[in-house]
């Protein structure tokens, strides 16, 4: 254990959950097992991290444990599963409910889609309690509820309690659910990758809430992640999993510095670095430029005022052939807008558009229609951006027929896409469902070059991967890029993401563009003045950078990362230099003398990833 | 909430003045003169005349367009062509039974059907899942009438449990009036149960599926509240909508069940008034249809609001 205060909680000191050589299996003619024997353990007070990428069963693992696994699908085979010394595998169902939300909690992956939409906020997480406490009348449910929404840091808890979940953003519908999870103080908390689908700055805000509620109450909690940025945040012990098994299991810092399994290797070293190569200038033609573009949404209702929200205000940018140039920004700061315009699946409010020549900004009908191939789009979510029902080879010719080239032109042409993309010609018969989610996105981005465009623009195109599968789409971009000389607009709200591909980088906010510069000199030196793209006039500055700002936020994930020193000794010293700069957010220490687990966190931090020398070996090749 | 009420009802102006103008013109534009089938085969040139005036159809057709909106917005439909009486009295004769008959059949509907549904979403593909949807597809095809004379054979004539045929107004007593609206509600339910619970367990199934389900579980609920209170209410969009549309299609089913039943509403007098040519009451029984049909959809705007606060058009 690393964690050495384990007071309170449990009198004889047995962890809160220990799960023993617990198997998974399918049900039916198979029963091939999906988690095998798992075994780990959480004590009072302390946060175990279960990591592994998609399909290595963590999910499944968390969910047998509140009993939610589909029993028409999966079924615990073997092993038990102790809470508080009580296997709940054994346990009745009666007993099972009776023990969720009191003794054991979870909060989901999608907010967005975690809470009824129909129902009031306030009336779910007070449903908690009437299934729970029933001997408590109206009001006093009432106030525990508005009592549990302001220790969760939710803004007029009046007004959300009588909110429907629709009104509310990600990050708070989050807290909603988290809420839900703790207001009857269970002593396990199980979250389910709970930040990963909300934009950089809610996570961080989420993460520090759950590690807040965790010391006021001594909270156990399995957390599952595949994100080494959040293993390095909150961890004090790791368990690494692999299709359906323990790999490794030890602290954090062993973990992380010293893996000894090579799959374990294998993820922590893909998680990118936030520092860009430096590339050389672009002197290419310009394929892509927007002037001064304007995106505003009106809303209009009956006996109701009318309402303007600008989208994307007085947005300027070049983008070259063979570029990939990064739009970053969080959440609502118009990047998927300014997408949107470029492609014209939105008009723009004002601005021009101009590809290769021709401002497409006001095109209609039939010549819009012929500027369509000319820029392509790739989607976030590759899961749902191809038509189940077409097999793949229809969804890439599609395009091709609809300019008039011949079925069999076609199937030529979308053959020679395939090996272009990294897959065989002969996959065009299937159906989209037989792919995994990084073939997907192969396929989208095959879709989308058919017609060769001269921009391609990729809109989170690799947010909904696996960090090593998202390693290998961006290496495919880059790829293509060289190949092909297609210029890129590479939407994302991840900088580690952008760093990686990106030779110029675009920071939106708040519709507006706030830096635009060379990718080496937006990330590392953010603060500096920014170069306004294509006239002298510089975008509307801000105080301080928004970038610093993003950058603050995302550098702790790529912290904990092995540094390179054959490669890049100067990004180690400008990464602890910056660290320097503004670390360290101090806590006050606990009532009774015990030092905040912050403060024990940020001197482990100090201690290892710059200084010791132990870690500036390259861990494998 | 209300604004919204106030739209949907303001809405609803342009539809009905649409509606009148286009049964007016549907009418008049049809072959064959009214006049003379009032007047009979042997009428004479002068009475035919006559008879033209003083039903105003020698006027300029727009004109007697105004004077029957008019008359219209003043509640009057008319006189019937063949029996004289007003248009207004006939229906409204005849308007109990009908209404009496499609509430029945509703209310038969929604309890029965939407338990159904819920029932076999619970676990889909499972006996009792199979079960259900059998009776679904018979439901759907066995004609009304089919079950009509089925059931007045088994239960009228070979076990007399209830009258053959008739209809007792409520005000003779509320026990016989239910009693002989039975059969008829029986019957005419049968397709309504079968399309209301198979979208019910398909629209429960749907989001059964849904994390939120999920969530209601983790929070330790009954598997009874899971499914009533947070996939039933989720479900009810669909729901809703496709009682709308057979409540709606239940006004114009009614006049089989009507007659077999032998029961003086609606759907016989439509049958009556179209054998007989007779224009005013025609006009009269579509327009109320329309009207019927546009309120149904009111309603049914408004219910989708109700049960998901996210709907606002």
């Amino acid at each position: 254990m690393t964690n050495p205060k384990k007071d309170g909680g449990n009198a004889n000191g047995q962890p809160v959950l220990d799960v023993r050589n617990l198997d998974v299996s399918l049900v039916g003619a198979g029963q091939t097992r999906v988690v095998r024997d798992v075994s780990l353990t959480v004590n009072p007070g302390e946060t175990v991290c279960v990591v592994g990428e998609s399909g290595s069963g963590k999910s499944v693992t968390a969910f047998s444990i509140m009993g939610l696994l589909s029993s028409e699908a999966l079924r615990c085979t073997s092993g038990s599963i102790l809470l508080q010394g009580e296997n709940v595998l054994e346990a009745s169902a009666e007993r099972l409910r009776d023990l969720r939300a009191t003794t054991m909690a979870m909060v989901f992956q999608e907010p967005m889609t975690a809470l009824n939409p129909v129902e009031t906020v306030g009336d779910q997480i007070d449903e908690v309690l009437r299934i729970h406490r029933k001997e408590l009348g109206k009001r006093e449910r009432r106030q525990r509820v508005m009592a549990m929404l302001e220790s969760v840091h939710l803004p007029d808890p009046e007004r959300i309690y009588n909110s429907y979940p629709n009104q509310l953003s990600g990050g708070q519908r989050q807290r909603v659910v988290i809420c839900i999870a703790l207001i009857l103080e269970p002593k396990l908390l199980i979250a389910d990758e709970p930040t990963t689908a909300l934009d950089v700055t809610t996570q961080r805000q989420i993460l520090l809430l759950i590690r807040e509620l965790q010391e006021k109450h001594n909270t156990a909690v399995l957390f599952i992640t595949h994100d080494f940025g959040v293993v390095a945040d909150i961890a004090d012990r790791v368990v690494v999993m692999n299709r359906g098994e323990v790999v490794e299991m030890g602290p954090r810092d062993q973990i992380l510095a010293e893996p000894a399994e090579d799959y374990t290797r294998m993820l922590v070293s893909s998680v990118p670095s936030l520092v860009p190569d430096t590339r050389a200038e672009n002197r290419n033609e310009i394929v892509l430029s927007v002037k001064e573009l304007g995106k505003t949404y009106s809303e209009k209702g009956f006996l109701k005022r009318r309402r303007d929200v600008a989208a994307a205000v007085d947005i300027n940018l070049t983008l070259r052939r063979g570029e990939i140039l990064g739009v970053v920004g969080e959440s609502g700061s118009g990047k998927s807008t300014l997408a949107r315009c470029v492609v014209r699946l939105q008009d723009p409010t004002s601005g021009e558009v101009v590809i290769c020549g021709e401002n497409i900004a006001a095109l209609r009908g039939q010549t819009l229609q012929a500027m369509r191939k000319r820029v392509q789009m790739v989607f976030q979510d590759p899961y749902r951006s191809l038509n189940p029902r077409l097999t793949v080879g229809d969804s890439i010719t599609e395009g091709l027929t609809n300019f008039g080239v011949s079925r069999d032109a076609a199937l030529a042409r979308a053959r020679e896409l395939m090996t272009l993309v990294g897959l065989s010609p002969d996959v065009l018969q299937r159906f989209p469902h037989q792919f995994s989610g990084g073939q997907r996105q192969r396929l989208c981005i095959a879709r989308a070059l058919a017609l060769e465009p001269d921009v391609l623009v990729a809109d989170e195109a690799v947010s909904a991967l696996d960090v090593s599968v998202q390693a290998q789409v961006l290496a495919l971009l880059d790829d293509i890029r060289e190949k092909t000389g297609v210029g890129v607009l590479f939407i994302t709200h991840d900088l580690r993401v952008a760093a990686q591909i990106c030779d110029t980088i675009m920071v939106m906010q708040n519709g507006r563009m706030v830096e635009f510069g060379a990718a080496a000199d937006v990330l590392t030196a953010p603060v500096r003045p920014t170069r306004a793209p294509c006239s002298t006039q510089r975008p509307a500055a801000i105080g301080t950078s928004s970038i610093s700002a993003l950058y603050e936020r995302q550098r702790y994930a790529a912290d904990f990362r092995h540094p390179h020193p054959q490669r890049d000794d100067h990004r180690r010293h400008r990464r602890r230099a910056l660290r320097r700069g503004h670390r360290h957010r101090r806590r006050p220490h606990h009532a009774d003398g015990r030092p905040s687990r912050c403060q024990g966190r940020a001197r482990d931090r100090r201690q290892w990833p710059g200084g010791s020398a132990r870690l500036h070996r390259r861990p494998y090749a | 909430m209300f604004p919204y009420v106030i739209k949907r009802v303001l809405a609803t102006i342009p539809v009905m003045t649409m509606v009148a103008v286009v049964v007016f013109a549907m009418l008049r534009l049809t072959p064959g003169d009214p006049a003379a089938i009032l007047a009979g085969d042997d009428a004479s040139g002068a009475q035919l005349e006559q008879i033209r005036r003083t039903m105003g159809l020698d006027q300029p057709i727009l004109t007697q367009l105004f004077v029957w909106l008019k008359q219209l917005l003043q509640g009057d439909l008319g006189v019937s062509l063949i029996s004289g009486t007003p248009v207004v009295s006939m229906i409204g004769s005849r308007v109990a039974p009908t209404i009496s008959l499609a509430l029945a059949t509703i209310v038969l509907t929604i309890i029965v059907a939407v338990p159904m549904g819920v029932v076999a979403a619970r676990r889909p593909g499972k006996l009792l899942d199979r079960t259900v949807m059998t009776f679904s597809v018979m439901g759907f095809s066995i004609p009304t009438f089919v079950i009509g004379y089925l059931l007045i054979y088994l239960l009228s004539l070979k076990l007399g449990w209830f009258p053959v045929q008739g209809y007792s107004p409520i005000e003779k007593g509320i026990g016989p009036f239910l009693h002989r609206l039975v059969l008829p509600t029986i019957a005419l339910s049968g397709i309504y149960v079968a399309l209301v619970a198979r979208i019910t367990r398909s629209s429960v199934i749907d989001v059964m599926g849904e994390d939120y389900i999920r969530t209601a579980r983790a929070k330790g609920a009954r598997e009874s509240t899971v499914l009533l209170r947070h996939a039933l209410r989720n479900a009810a969009v669909p729901i809703v909508t496709v009682i709308g549309i057979g409540v709606a299609s239940l006004i114009t089913g009614v006049v089989v069940t009507e007659s077999v039943f032998n029961l003086p509403g609606l759907g016989r007098l439509v049958v009556e008034a179209v054998l007989a040519r007779d224009y005013p009451v025609i006009q009269g029984l579509i327009l109320l249809f329309s009207f019927t049909y546009v309120l149904i959809n009111l309603t049914v705007d408004i219910l989708y609001t109700v049960f998901d606060p996210r709907i606002r058009y």
